[in-house]
């Protein structure tokens, strides 16, 4: 999750409050922020994904201060209008739709202030933003801007500018291959035989969203005063929101905002849109989930504490806060504002009836069966690998794989116990023998009645690995189980590569086929480097256990 | 101990070694002497030692013994020999010598170096080196070379055992490549105590004393008015290790027992689940960072579930426009393919989703559980495991709040052992509001984070259950705990199925 880092002086100055540090990191903590550290000059936050708006140091700090009750309420900017207009070209309704825009003027930008907006714009594109993949922003110096500016879509060869921090002129194409962003971000617009381009009147390229800005018209420097800003992606809702969060963060920087015309092909639009959202707050509801008994006063003040205001039953969510859906986010704001540490814990006197899943019942009496045998329960993976559920038991059993696992140890779902058992001992053949160990998982195979097509069993394997060992021991231990279970079993000759042949059985409860038991293949037991005769059981428990809920 | 119950104790193998230690004798010696195998021997000697009557005396041993290059000279005869032989009558070029007696580079400049330094050779140089035996040469051949000499004697040899002119010998040999080694031997000397000594004198020989208690005995009571021998009741034993449950399984089954304890019911449900009940149904935007794939296992093939038909349209409202929680929703196009797509479950609260879909109104209030396996799409590491165990437990209650929530989480957490809880805002995207548990530690003396709660967003509930009810949720990942509990510092230890540490490890007693 993100962080940001706030000079500590520049913090305070912000808030306009000096806490002392335990109180600091009290409240930070309090606020619904995660705080990483605290020095002497520094605090590094980590701010959740559901406040973006926290995400610069102006947004956290104005949150701060309106949360310790410095400045609380609803905080008004002012928008004046710039008289500019955008024009939006219908050859971007397929490709990159929308943008949302705004200019900020009056900033005097210095190194900090340059480094505060790069890492404001950074931080949503990634989080908000989602890698660009949603918002792009674009951040450029009105002065070098002629209006009004075109967002249109062109053939990436036909786009030609020179890309930030880039030595010459390329066609967009080659940006994707030559330019370390058209590296990290090409693959958005993949497959597109037009790429989105804002144009200024001069027809000077100000950038390929969301690539890359023009070296020429897109970069902040010390002489930069006005800004122009501009979001652009998929949702004009989310892209006014960014846009209002970046406005926002600018005008507590000391800039003013001024508002532009976007002229769509069909509709046009003004943004930033600064006018507060409404909500009807059900007072009832908020007291009833939070179990307290607010009154309305206390309520508003409450909220003032978060940043909203409130009006007539009614709350005003400040236009730079993305994350209010529901009456519920608003009770939670109200909580927060109230302290969760001020709640009064109380247990309800409700009661309801305890019960163990009747399966995992049963699985707890088979192991104590097994531990009264002197076995040692193991606890294995359910992921695995086909080397050692197939190759190494000479079986070819179906597996199914994951789609995208990164490692080559553990890419499928295993479809039996055994070979996990055999590579614990594999592991182990440094330590004492015998050594008789089980173990209980999951296995899956294909089943198209299922709901996810998969169909799920869980499984006991038992191997005993020992000197003398042999089917006998390894049948002793299958039927004292099923005998301490009262079920009668039958058991018949079978095949089955893993296992020496004419010493392998199937095992049937009821009618049903519930296990394997026999004497591993040596063949099998040389692939796992085993030195030391293995016989083994593996026992379906799910059929087991409905087998006998039958009887 | 008086002497005679001393005697009493003494175990039959300590009455074998016994007699035969009068003189100073070697563990091979007695061993020898009593027909008892090496390893009893030193057991007995041991105890003795224990019991104060003998003194095991530590030798030092150097013994030599012959290396590789030994036995071939012991068979061949030294180079440097061979070399002067092959001269006795002829003149020859060094490159002669080499290839006549197949000499390597090394043996070739040795010898060279030997006998030039004994003034038995005498080098000439022409066109070609040639070497001639001198008059010393003939001598020393006639007289013999004491290196060989020492070869040929009786392996191993105890240095101490060394005469002054062998000592010359054996140190010129052991500068040379593999011909000698020695080694270093550890020997133990047994030699009676004043007090062994007594006992000797007393004999241990005891009319009428038992050592074992035997069917035959009892049946014929034959062991009436018989002793039997004492035992060293503080003697060590071989350890020895039974059958036991996992150590992970014994933990999953104390966290059941709080649960079942507090009124909870166990949640049960599949491993592979589609996106739409591990994420949709609690209403996580389609477009989540949570779905990526960096942080989700997706399956292959089948690559697709099937969706329930009117449940997915309720949760395909809800995402795109709140349906009718109240919510103005994501506002974005639900995706049915993403939603069917199979993942390994990401957490369990899918299986609460699951819960909660199966009730009735008048099933409430009603309290879920579930401790099982979620996985997460990591490379394994010393912090991190793909497949762990989730903690999770659920109050469906109508008149549930949020101070509830805090008393269930102050309960439970004291039942773990942490008597102090405090809740933080947090964030989660099907919570709200959300809280990170933080408990007091009460060995740390520090606030430690441990789990995660909240109320489940009316956009989870309600098209699940059909109306809207307050949902309490809390969990932890059970690793952790465990960690903390066994002092395992690598979480991959806890999965490692090591047999020794299996077999050793304590039983989890909370």
């Amino acid at each position: 999750m993100p962080t940001i880092t706030i000079n500590k002086q520049a913090f305070e100055k912000l808030t306009g409050k000096k806490l002392p540090v335990e109180k600091l990191k009290d409240r930070i903590s309090y606020l619904g922020t995660d705080l990483e550290n605290v020095t002497k000059d520094e605090i590094t936050v980590e701010i959740f994904p559901n406040r973006p708006d926290m995400l610069s140091i102006q947004g956290f700090a104005r949150a701060f201060s309106s949360f310790i009750g410095h400045k609380t309420g609803l905080k008004n900017y002012e928008v004046e209008d710039s008289k500019e207009k955008v024009i939006i070209d219908k050859s971007v309704s397929k490709i990159r739709p929308y943008t949302a825009c705004a200019i900020v003027k009056g900033i005097k930008y210095d190194d900090e202030k340059i480094k505060e907006a790069i890492d404001v714009q950074e931080k949503l594109h990634i989080t908000y933003g989602r890698n660009r993949k949603k918002v792009a922003i674009g951040i450029y110096p009105f002065e070098k801007i002629k209006t009004p500016i075109t967002f249109m879509a062109k053939k990436p060869e036909d786009i030609i500018f020179q890309p930030l921090e880039f030595s010459r002129k390329i066609n967009a194409r080659q940006i994707l291959s030559q330019h370390p962003a058209g590296k990290d971000y090409g693959h958005l617009l993949e497959g597109l035989d037009k790429f989105p381009v804002f144009y200024d009147a001069n027809n000077e390229v100000l950038s390929v969203p969301p690539i890359i800005n023009s070296h020429k018209t897109g970069k902040i420097t010390e002489k930069t005063k006005d800004v122009f800003i501009e979001c652009s992606g998929f949702d004009f809702r989310v892209l006014q929101k960014c846009l209002n969060i970046i406005v926002t963060a600018f005008a507590d920087m000391g800039g003013k905002i001024y508002s532009l015309k976007l002229h769509y092909p069909d509709k046009t639009f003004t943004t930033p849109d600064l006018n507060p959202e409404e909500m009807k707050l059900d007072l009832n509801y908020v007291n009833k989930l939070l179990g307290l008994d607010l009154k309305e006063p206390e309520a508003k003040k409450l909220l003032e504490k978060m940043g909203y205001g409130y009006k007539n039953k009614k709350v005003l969510i400040p236009s730079y806060r993305a994350d209010i859906l529901h009456q519920s986010d608003l009770a939670e704001d109200i909580a927060i504002a109230y302290g969760y540490e001020n709640f009064k814990a109380e247990i309800p006197k409700v009661a309801t009836i305890a019960e163990e899943d009747k399966f995992e019942v049963f699985k707890n009496k088979v192991a104590d069966i097994l531990v009264g045998l002197n076995l040692i329960e193991t606890a294995t993976y359910n992921l695995t690998n086909a080397k050692f559920q197939n190759k190494n038991m000479l079986t070819n059993l179906h597996l199914i794989e994951l789609a995208n696992s990164i490692s080559s140890e553990y890419d499928v779902l295993r479809s039996w116990v055994i070979p996990s058992m055999l590579e614990i001992l594999g592991n182990n053949k440094h330590h004492d023998y015998p050594q008789r160990i089980f173990g209980m998982g999951t296995v899956f195979k294909i089943n198209n009645k299922k709901e996810t097509n998969i169909e799920e069993n869980e499984r006991l394997a038992i191997t005993l690995a020992e000197e003398k060992t042999g089917y006998t021991k390894i049948k002793q231990i299958l039927d004292y189980l099923l005998r301490m279970l009262n079920t009668r079993y039958e058991i018949e000759e079978t095949e089955h590569p893993s296992f020496i042949p004419g010493r392998v059985a199937r095992v049937k409860v009821n009618n049903e086929k519930i296990a394997y038991i026999g004497e591993i293949n040596p063949q099998v037991l040389e692939n796992w480097e085993l030195e030391t005769p293995v016989t083994a059981l593996e026992l379906n428990l799910t059929d087991l256990f409905s087998a006998i809920n039958k009887i | 101990m008086d002497l005679k119950k001393l005697i009493q104790t003494l175990h039959p193998l300590e009455r074998k070694v016994l007699p035969v230690l009068d003189t100073p004798n070697s563990v091979k010696e007695i061993s020898k002497k009593t027909n008892l195998q090496e390893i009893e021997v030193m057991r007995a000697l041991q105890w003795l030692q224990n019991k104060a009557i003998i003194n095991l005396n530590e030798e030092l041993n150097e013994t030599i013994s012959i290396d590789d290059n030994g036995k071939n000279y012991q068979e061949k005869g030294l180079p440097e020999k061979r070399f002067l032989q092959s001269i006795k009558d002829q003149e020859l070029s060094l490159e002669e010598i080499k290839s006549n007696l197949d000499l390597s580079n090394e043996e070739l400049s040795i010898s060279l170096g030997i006998l030039k330094s004994k003034a038995a050779i005498l080098i000439k140089k022409d066109k070609e080196i040639k070497v001639k035996i001198t008059l010393q040469g003939k001598n020393l051949l006639d007289k013999g070379f004491p290196e060989e000499e020492f070869l040929k004697k009786k392996f191993p040899i105890n240095i101490s055992e060394l005469k002054d002119l062998d000592k010359l010998t054996f140190n010129n040999l052991k500068k040379r490549k593999k011909i000698i080694k020695v080694d270093l031997i550890k020997k133990r000397i047994p030699e009676l105590t004043d007090l062994g000594k007594k006992i000797i004198k007393q004999g241990i020989t005891e009319k009428d004393v038992l050592d074992c208690l035997t069917a035959a005995m009892l049946k014929t009571g034959s062991w009436k008015n018989k002793k039997f021998r004492h035992y060293d009741v503080k003697t060590n034993v071989p350890e020895i290790y039974g059958g036991k449950r996992h150590f992970v399984q014994q933990a999953i089954n104390y966290i059941k027992r709080i649960w079942l304890d507090m009124g909870f019911k166990e949640m049960k449900g599949n491993l592979v689940q589609t996106s739409f009940w591990d994420l949709d149904t609690l209403f996580v935007p389609q477009d989540h960072p949570a779905r990526d794939m960096q942080d989700t296992f997706y399956i292959k093939n089948p690559r697709f579930g099937k969706l329930p038909k009117s449940l997915s349209e309720k949760v395909k409202a809800t995402h795109e426009n709140g349906w009718t929680t109240g919510s103005k929703g994501w506002q974005y196009k639900w995706s049915e393919n993403i939603a069917k797509e199979n993942l390994l479950r990401t957490h369990t609260t899918v299986l609460s989703a699951q819960a909660i879909a199966k009730l009735k109104k008048d099933d409430l209030p009603a309290k879920f559980f579930s401790v099982k396996s979620v996985y997460r799409n990591e490379t394994l590491s010393w912090k991190s495991l793909f497949e762990f165990i989730q903690v999770e437990g659920i109050v469906v209650d109508p008149g549930a709040n949020f101070r509830n929530l805090q008393g269930y989480l102050k309960d439970f957490f004291k039942k773990m052992g942490f008597p102090d809880v405090r809740l933080r805002p947090a964030h989660f995207p099907y919570t709200e509001p959300s809280c990170e548990v933080d408990v007091w530690h009460p060995t740390k003396k520090e606030w430690v984070e441990l789990g995660g709660s909240g109320i489940f967003r009316p956009e989870m509930v309600k098209p699940l259950l059909g109306f809207e009810c307050p949902v309490l949720a809390w969990g932890l990942g059970m690793e952790r705990t465990i960690m903390e509990y066994y002092n395992i510092s690598d979480i991959r230890d806890i999965y490692k199925n090591d047999l020794k540490q299996l077999r050793e490890t304590k039983i989890w007693m909370k």
